[in-house]
């Protein structure tokens, strides 16, 4: 594309987006002749160069709209029927502009419709003398008419339209005189626009559009020196207001330029790297203390920080730009809803990465229709309220420790908590229950939620299928986060909180087990330092670890254990041992992340993450650190997420469920208890997992048969079997009694009453000679009798344990055990038994490998995986190592059964992985192994 | 693998000759085709990935660029080597980004021709047998062809599967 072409678009789309802003404040204050001006300039420009560069529709249109607006000048009213139609070309304008950047020429077309419009409001052209400002001179009527005209007598206006001549005139008056800004100042208040039709008069007017011209191109900013269209030929004529334009002229374009936005972002990396690199050989001299390359480095590092600054300052943009489409937007909105609407702005000249504006640009505008079409009431509505009639939106935005602050204010209805409901139970976001318990605020926050849309018709306004949910994403992406204030009836406020930049991020550097981790500063509230005597102790509800916090209860979590680097069997121990906590925001979500060291914070290059590892959404990427080594950067939406999404419900309760969901090593010891009364009033309790159902039975549904007792189940017949003879029979009516299935067989246990479940560290502290007793636990702090099911499992069915599929491998098979928990030792022991093995237990994996060492004859091994000393991977890696022992099947028997689990069982060389107390599980996988034998031997 | 032309070529033209990068894997000799192989270095500073699964033994530092180091015996099903000091990783670029095979120690380069080649044997560890493209006999020893691609895409796939 033509150069000047190209530099026309780019400037004029620039001025009318001034423009735009311009007209909404000059409707709103007709009499600020300041704003006027303003306007009259841009658009003064934007003519002269059409005209230079033969685009006669547009400059025809441009002419038309400066005419009615010369006309406000000359004290017309200001009607919102004119405003609205220079709007209207100014639309039309931008039509055309767009047309012309995409084919290089003007599109064909009329716009008679627009220019006969505003000639009718102007009174001239064929409606002169007819209304408006009687003031249409015939002079300003050829203008129009014939834009092109050869210049004539020299104080014909049309002369303004003379490239050529501007041009040497320009250049030949770049050498001439100075004139302060004062006298620019004076130029313009002595040409007062035209109050008669002489010539003069009219060489005046010319004259102050010339200034205007040049003041307008300072005001859009960059210009290189050969301009066009600005200086007209009337300056020869007011020698003093032309110099002052050509001075303007020259200054401005040797003050900037314009610069392609993608070397200024080639810039910005070639400078991260450096910056890198630079950190690199700090680091490399720290080492050598007397190297001769620390004073030149130390320059080399001084000059980096302030290129590395420069570079981001070019970067850097009024948040303002954002905001530029804004106040047109509102007005065209209050027309079309019929509301009253003012919109303040304060803060525009906050700065912010031009990426980030680009991306927040779209969710602000959305939120800001919002606010004006849900937000705002009707004008009688609010009268009704006892409010002004006119609704106020507030866009504020400020710096805060390292973010921008946005907030979208508006003095409406508030939001409609009740109609948010309705609107979460219809989309099935929440039920009634979770509801009831959540603050209203936290209701609000619903809006965010993924679909959601309150308003009930739509209107071109909002309602277009993009809701809050959207924009919270994109907020989300740029590493920000929203949050809003509602109160019923005195409006809403969304506050906005995203970083001032993505490219550099600053990043606190912390410790967990050895390794460290960045994590965003714009996540950290605060660090808290814990010392066991100090104020500052890490408390506990059960195993929840919590931190009082200015009487606020923090819920924590130790990084280690989010990230699952290391076990912390002795929690306690770790955390109340001197360290620090991250205090982390997140939206609304606060917690403290427990790390054991925090060093610097440091400006980190964000660099995207491999494919294999992004899945991990506990980090958003990677970088590499000064020293050279490459660290994770922690991701704070993930970290959150992994804390729960639902805050203030019961935070305790909540962070014992997410430690539970992240650390399921730590709940190896854990197990769920059914916990019953059956013959006694001391508690009984087997693990829930063994148990297929509880029942009730009607007494009159027990029947009996073959000198048992039995109740018809599921279409077949079920034995019932009594824990012991103390159990009380009810004579009305119902029974509870637990139910074992296996193998489509059930059995039920006949229990006095079922209690509780309890998830509980089964520790078997007294062994039972008591045949069905395993032994006895402390459980809830009662003593608690385990049953032993193996026991009643063949009272129901004699054969339950030698059916004769597994008679079918007679023989008996030696069968190796190994696990560190004598419950499960008494628990698997007799059903590995009763499947017919012969079974050595071994308590620990090396006297298992002993046990090998000895006897290497064992057919299977199973084998429990969390074990001290030595894990069950580690035992099966050594059983693998042993070539005597290495084709022993071994299935690993954990209750750590997550897909990583299995797959490094896997790896380790297990051939199969079953879960502690899938009993049916474990035996068809006996079974497996010796079909798989079979075959192989 | 039809973005693997190298081996297209060698379909049509099976007396074609193949440069191998040779390297042990515990004991085990494998090759790798020279195209495919940007680096060999001496993995340094790796930094762990917790929560990533097993294989990836870290993310580390190579002239300014993050690789994600993979380590070759974990991929394999072997146990993990004592000696840490002396490893060494060979370079791998996959879909646009840079991976490190973490392996025991580099060999020589071998020009093989591909006529040689003979098919994964049948009853080869699964596992292994999913990244074999082929073996080679050699005087004293068999070297199994490593398939790069199905090294690390099995690996993605499986992440993706599991997402």
């Amino acid at each position: 594309m033509d150069d000047l072409l190209r530099e026309f678009i780019e400037e004029t789309n620039e001025s009318l987006d001034v423009v735009d802003v311009e007209l909404v404040k000059f409707e709103q204050e007709p009499n600020n002749a300041q704003i006027l001006d303003n306007i009259f300039r841009l658009v003064h420009t934007i003519k002269g160069t059409c005209g230079f560069l033969g685009l006669p529709r547009l400059e025809s249109l441009a002419h038309a709209a400066e005419t009615l607006m010369g006309k406000f000048r000359d004290g017309a009213p200001v009607t919102e029927e004119s405003v609205s139609i220079i709007l209207k070309s100014l639309d039309r304008i931008k039509e055309i502009m767009s047309e012309l950047e995409a084919t290089e020429s003007e599109p064909a077309g009329s716009d008679e419709d627009l220019i006969d419009h505003l000639d009718r409001l102007a009174g001239i052209g064929k409606y002169a003398g007819q209304g408006g400002v009687a003031a249409a001179p015939a002079a300003e009527d050829a203008v129009a008419e014939s834009p092109a005209q050869e210049e004539s007598a020299a104080g014909d206006s049309a002369q303004e339209e003379q490239p050529a001549e501007v041009y040497q005139v320009l250049e030949r008056e770049l050498k001439e005189g100075e004139v302060s800004l004062d006298d620019l100042e004076r130029a313009f208040r002595e040409a007062d626009g035209p109050d008669g039709f002489d010539v003069e008069a009219n060489a005046k007017q010319a004259a102050e559009e010339a200034v205007a011209a040049a003041a307008a191109q300072k005001r859009s900013g960059a210009k290189p020196v050969a301009k066009k269209e600005t200086p007209k030929p009337q300056a020869k004529k007011e020698p003093e207001a032309k110099a002052a334009a050509d001075k303007e002229t020259k200054s401005v374009a040797n003050q900037s330029i314009r610069v392609n936005v993608e070397t200024l972002e080639h810039l910005m990396t070639m400078v991260s790297e450096l910056v890198l690199t630079r950190n690199q050989l700090l680091e490399i001299v720290r080492r050598h203390e007397d190297s001769e390359f620390k004073v030149p480095l130390q320059r080399l590092s001084n000059v980096t920080v302030e290129l590395q600054e420069g570079v981001m300052k070019t970067r850097m943009q009024p948040i303002g730009n954002a905001w530029q489409k804004l106040p047109r937007i509102v007005r065209d909105l209050a027309n079309d809803l019929g509301k009253q609407i003012d919109l303040v702005m304060v803060g525009q000249d906050t700065e912010l990465d031009r990426q980030v504006l680009e991306l927040i640009k779209d969710p602000l505008t959305h939120m800001v229709r919002n606010s004006a079409d849900h937000g705002l009431e009707m004008p009688d509505e609010r009268v009704a309220m006892g409010k002004p009639a006119k609704g106020t939106v507030k866009l504020s935005a400020y710096h805060e420790g390292g973010h921008i602050i946005i907030d979208i204010e508006d003095d409406g209805r508030g939001l409609n908590t009740e109609k948010i409901k309705e609107k979460i139970l219809k989309n099935e976001l929440a039920t009634e229950a979770e509801l009831e318990k959540m603050t209203e605020q936290q209701i609000n926050k619903f809006i965010f939620a993924a679909g959601f849309s309150t308003a009930e018709k739509v209107t071109n306004v909002s309602g277009r299928g993009v809701g809050m949910d959207v924009v919270r994403n994109n907020i989300e992406v740029i590493g920000g986060s929203v949050d809003l204030k509602s109160t019923a009836g005195k409006g809403s406020v969304f506050s906005i909180k995203i970083p001032l930049t993505l490219a550099i991020v600053s990043s606190l550097l912390v410790e967990a087990s050895g390794d460290r981790f960045a994590i965003p500063q714009l996540s950290v509230v605060e660090l808290v330092r814990v010392q066991n005597n100090s104020e500052h102790k890490i408390e506990r509800i059960k195993d929840t670890p919590v931190l009082r916090l200015r009487n606020k209860l923090l819920p924590l979590i130790h990084l280690s254990n989010l990230l699952g680097i290391e076990e912390k069997r002795d929690e306690e121990l770790e955390l109340d041992d001197n360290g620090f906590i991250v205090v982390m925001q997140v939206g609304p979500q606060i917690f403290g992340v427990v790390v054991d060291a925090v060093f610097h914070t440091e400006e980190i290059v964000v660099k995207p993450m491999a494919s294999m590892l992004r899945h991990l959404t506990l980090f958003s990427g990677n970088t590499i650190l000064g020293d050279g080594s490459v660290i994770m950067i922690l991701d704070p939406n993930g970290v959150a997420q992994a804390f729960g999404s639902h805050v203030g419900t019961d935070m305790s309760q909540e962070v014992e469920e997410q430690e539970k969901a992240s650390l399921p090593e730590e709940e190896n010891n854990k197990v769920s208890l059914l916990i019953f009364r059956a013959g006694s009033a001391e508690p009984k309790a087997v693990p829930l997992s063994l148990v297929t159902r509880l029942e009730e039975f009607e007494i009159s549904k027990i029947e009996y048969s073959n000198g048992r007792d039995m109740v018809q189940y599921r279409g077949n017949l079920m034995p019932l079997v009594q824990v012991n003879d103390f159990v009380q029979r009810r004579t009305e009516g119902s029974q509870p009694m637990l139910v074992f299935s296996d193998a489509g067989r059930s059995m039920g246990l006949v229990v006095d009453e079922i209690v509780d479940i309890v998830d509980e560290h089964l520790d078997i502290e007294v062994s039972s000679e008591m045949p069905g007793i395993l032994g006895t636990a402390v459980i809830k702090g009662k003593a608690t009798e385990i049953i032993d099911v193996g026991h009643f499992l063949p009272q129901a069915f004699e054969d339950w344990f030698h059916r004769k599929e597994l008679d079918e491998e007679a023989l008996v098979k030696k069968l190796l055990f190994v696990d560190d928990s004598s419950f499960f030792r008494n628990m698997l022991g007799p059903v590995l038994k009763a499947a017919g093995y012969q079974v050595t237990i071994c308590s620990s994996a090396k006297d298992g490998l002993a046990v090998l060492e000895r006897d290497p004859g064992y057919e299977i091994i199973v084998s429990d995986i969390e074990m001290p000393e030595m894990t069950g991977f580690e035992f099966c890696e050594a059983v693998r190592r042993n070539p005597a022992i290495r084709d022993i099947p071994i299935i690993a028997l954990s209750s750590l059964c997550t897909p990583q689990a299995i797959e490094r069982g896997r790896q380790a060389g297990f051939n199969d992985y079953v879960a502690k107390f899938d009993r049916p599980g474990l035996i068809a996988s006996l079974k497996e192994q010796n079909v798989e034998l079979g075959v192989a031997a | 693998m039809n973005d693997h032309t190298a081996k297209d070529l060698d379909d049509e033209n099976l007396d074609a000759t193949i440069q191998y990068v040779t390297i042990y894997i515990s004991d085990q000799l494998f090759g790798l085709p020279i195209s495919r192989v940007h680096d060999v270095f001496v993995p340094e500073s790796m930094t762990r990935v917790p929560l990533s699964r097993p294989e990836v033994a870290g993310v580390l530092n190579l002239r300014g660029r993050i690789v994600t180091a993979i380590d070759m015996r974990r991929r394999l099903g072997l146990k993990p080597l004592q000696d840490v000091e002396n490893l060494m990783a060979i370079g791998i670029e996959f879909k646009e980004e840079s991976y490190g095979l973490i392996i025991d120690s580099v060999g020589e380069v071998l020009d093989l021709s591909e006529s040689s080649k003979e098919a994964v044997p049948s009853n080869l560890d699964p596992r292994w047998a999913e990244i074999a493209a082929g073996v080679h006999r050699l005087d004293n020893n068999l070297m199994v062809i490593l398939d790069v691609d199905r090294v690390l895409g099995d690996m993605v796939e499986k992440i993706n599967v599991a997402a």
